[in-house]
């Protein structure tokens, strides 16, 4: 017979889950979880400084590996702080699991110090959870929390345990089987079959891979389709890096922000192949006239996708990689040479303008960060800059706040992906705005040691908002610049950081452990093409070569 | 009119997540009944919704909560929103 308290066994759980690193803070209603924890020989945890750092540190092994990762916090503050992490999970489907303390069960509802209803305000942001109401629940709910974060669509998984659930004792004969994902429906025979036939007869295919490649780790697959069919292939920022940027068939990311090429091909397609890609509002634009001349296949593991915009000529329920390893061998070998040569007529004439300040800092850093690097981005124009012309080459070297968008996402990402690949360098591409949303987790960078590299690219600006200011609000610009100026590079000495200015780069990628570079961007500069919300992709502003020649 | 005729498990909180799909999700929902079923360890929920272009839609979005075993469409004439007629008189 096992006998131990339940915050005890939480923690073997995790440990019998293969957890290993879990980054948290701790706070009065989750004391209990933490004595437990300081006594596990198996996990590491990793202190961050704010609840959101914790959940983004998740968040960055979740997506550096494909497996599950742990956060933890406290009931009341802790919980709201680590929501908006969980939010994020939520939007880009990651597999998260995040364990709250809560106040005692006797005094739920009472309005009890650091009270908050974590289990209600958790319900729209997570794929499920858990309230839990005694030690022996918590046998069942663990290991039901990875299987759900990591079924189907993964997604984070939110389990609230009140302060004397943790002290209870539980006592049960045979631990429970470690949660694991459930096989994915098989994709149906007839409807691949049918796919098949429509790529074969289609004239302009276009491939639209999303996040459920990377996902399903389904980006070999999908390249060995897109080569055999002679597909172009459109990736969105979820899937960057499933085919390499510099790949022939790749036409990059589609929509607000993509080359006009990019768009253009999509508007001349007559059939559009989407894998586990959901026709966000920022690919289609417009949504009526979003790839007007195709005919449409969708595969995806979330049912709620198929027909959820764009209503679907054949949709697939499966997983990514198996429906991708079902068409292949229907697809016929096809080099389309005419709709190639259309293709490299596009991207001859409508080229990405890659000429300002931000795009020659990428490209210094892509080339001295080489191939291996890991990249983590912020949320902005500087988001937009890097998904537009890093010459990502792996599925899992990208790692960007898709769905949610979130400011602050990019350094406790960065730390965490370094935390999981401790091999690899990570490069946290940020702006002034973003890095200081988190800049706290500098801390826990420079505590943990993690070789993660700060570009940190700074217009003094709000610069996506002064940018929508000044096309779309006649140039009032309003709450988007700084009226003071702060000092990165001693910010960053002061949390022990060094900081480099950017002639020092080189030096910088070098040092060992966290380092900031600082990177002065022209406040002026626009991420361009712009799709206007609301508009149809075709219509783009900005971004034509000769407007500049 | 629509009558969706859910079957969940039974415990605090089912029914939030069944409300706030619906919601959150901005569709709009007429009626409402919920009663626990046979040992009490599952609930039924009846549902009268409006018929419109999204109602797929949102069975869908339902067939992904972790608590929802069931689902079913009856029309709008089902009669166990019928006998609560008198309950539901303007004053």
């Amino acid at each position: 017979m096992n006998r131990m308290t339940g915050a005890q066994l939480i923690i073997a759980l995790l440990e019998r889950q293969g957890i290993r690193t879990v980054a948290g803070i701790p706070g009065g209603a989750c004391l209990p979880l933490y004595d437990a924890l300081s006594q596990s020989r198996l996990i590491r945890h990793v202190l961050a400084r704010h609840e959101q750092g914790a959940g983004f540190i998740a968040q960055g092994m979740a997506r550096a590996t494909g497996q599950p990762a742990v956060c933890l916090a406290t009931s009341g503050p802790g919980a709201t702080n680590i929501l908006t992490a969980i939010a994020d999970a939520k939007l880009d489907s990651i597999p998260v699991v995040c364990i709250t303390g809560q106040v005692p069960t006797a005094l739920i509802g009472t309005d009890a110090f650091q009270e908050v209803d974590t289990y209600g305000m958790s319900i729209p942001i997570t794929k499920h959870n858990f309230l839990v109401r005694s030690a022996t629940e918590l046998l069942e709910v663990v290991p039901d929390a990875f299987r759900i974060a990591t079924s189907g669509r993964p997604g984070p998984v939110l389990i609230d345990v009140p302060k004397d659930v943790q002290t209870q004792t539980v006592e049960f004969a045979d631990w429970p089987a470690p949660g694991q994902a459930d096989a994915p429906p098989p994709p149906d025979q007839t409807a691949i079959e049918r796919a098949a036939a429509m790529i074969n007869a289609a004239q302009r295919p276009v491939l639209y891979l999303g996040g459920g490649v990377i996902q399903s780790n389904a980006a070999t697959l999908a390249t060995q389709l897109a080569e055999k069919a002679g597909l172009p292939t459109t990736m969105t920022l979820m899937a960057l890096g499933a085919m390499p940027a510099d790949h022939e068939l790749s036409l990059g990311m589609p929509g607000m922000h993509a080359a006009r090429f990019t768009n253009l091909a999509l508007e001349e397609g007559d059939l559009l192949i989407a894998i586990g890609a959901r026709f966000d509002d920022r690919v289609t634009g417009k949504v009526a006239q979003f790839c007007p001349h195709a005919q449409i296949i969708h595969v995806d593991i979330d049912p709620s996708e198929l027909d959820k915009i764009k209503t679907a000529h054949i949709g697939i329920v499966a997983d990514a990689g198996e429906a991708l390893a079902a068409l292949l061998p229907l697809v016929e070998a096809n080099q389309r040479r005419e709709w190639r040569a259309r293709i490299a007529e596009l991207k001859r004439r409508h080229p990405l303008n890659m000429t300002g300040s931000a795009y020659d800092v990428i490209a210094a850093v892509a080339k001295l960060a080489g191939k291996d690097a890991l990249i983590a981005t912020d949320v902005g124009q500087h988001q937009m800059w890097v998904a537009q012309v890093y010459p990502f080459q792996k599925p899992r070297q990208w790692f960007t706040s898709g769905g949610l968008g979130t400011m602050g996402f990019g350094l406790p990402t960065a730390i965490g992906a370094a935390l999981a690949r401790p091999e690899r360098m990570v490069v946290c591409f940020s702006g002034d705005g973003s890095l200081l949303m988190n800049i706290q987790e500098l801390a826990t960078a420079a505590e943990q040691g993690v070789n993660v590299k700060i570009i940190l690219m700074n217009n003094n600006a709000l610069g996506m908002i002064r940018q929508h200011q000044t096309m779309f609000y006649e140039r009032r610009i309003f709450c988007a610049d700084y009226e003071t100026r702060v000092d990165f590079l001693k910010i960053a000495e002061g949390f022990g950081v060094p900081g480099f200015e950017l002639a020092d780069l080189e030096t910088a990628l070098a040092h060992e452990g966290p380092s900031l570079i600082h990177a002065p961007i022209d406040a002026t500069e626009h991420v361009v093409p712009i799709v206007p919300g609301g508009a149809a992709n075709k219509d783009m502003i900005g971004g034509e070569i000769h407007a500049h020649a | 009119m629509h009558t969706l005729e859910l079957t969940v498990n039974n415990h605090p909180g089912v029914m939030s997540h069944v409300c706030g799909l619906f919601a959150r999700r901005a569709f709009n929902v007429e009626g409402i009944l919920c009663m626990p079923v046979g040992d009490g360890r599952q609930s039924r929920i009846w549902l009268r919704v409006n018929e419109d272009a999204r109602l797929e839609q949102m069975i869908k979005q339902l067939q992904k909560l972790e608590d929802l075993l069931a689902v079913q469409q009856h029309g709008a004439d089902h009669e166990v929103f019928v006998g609560l007629e008198e309950f539901f008189q303007a004053s």
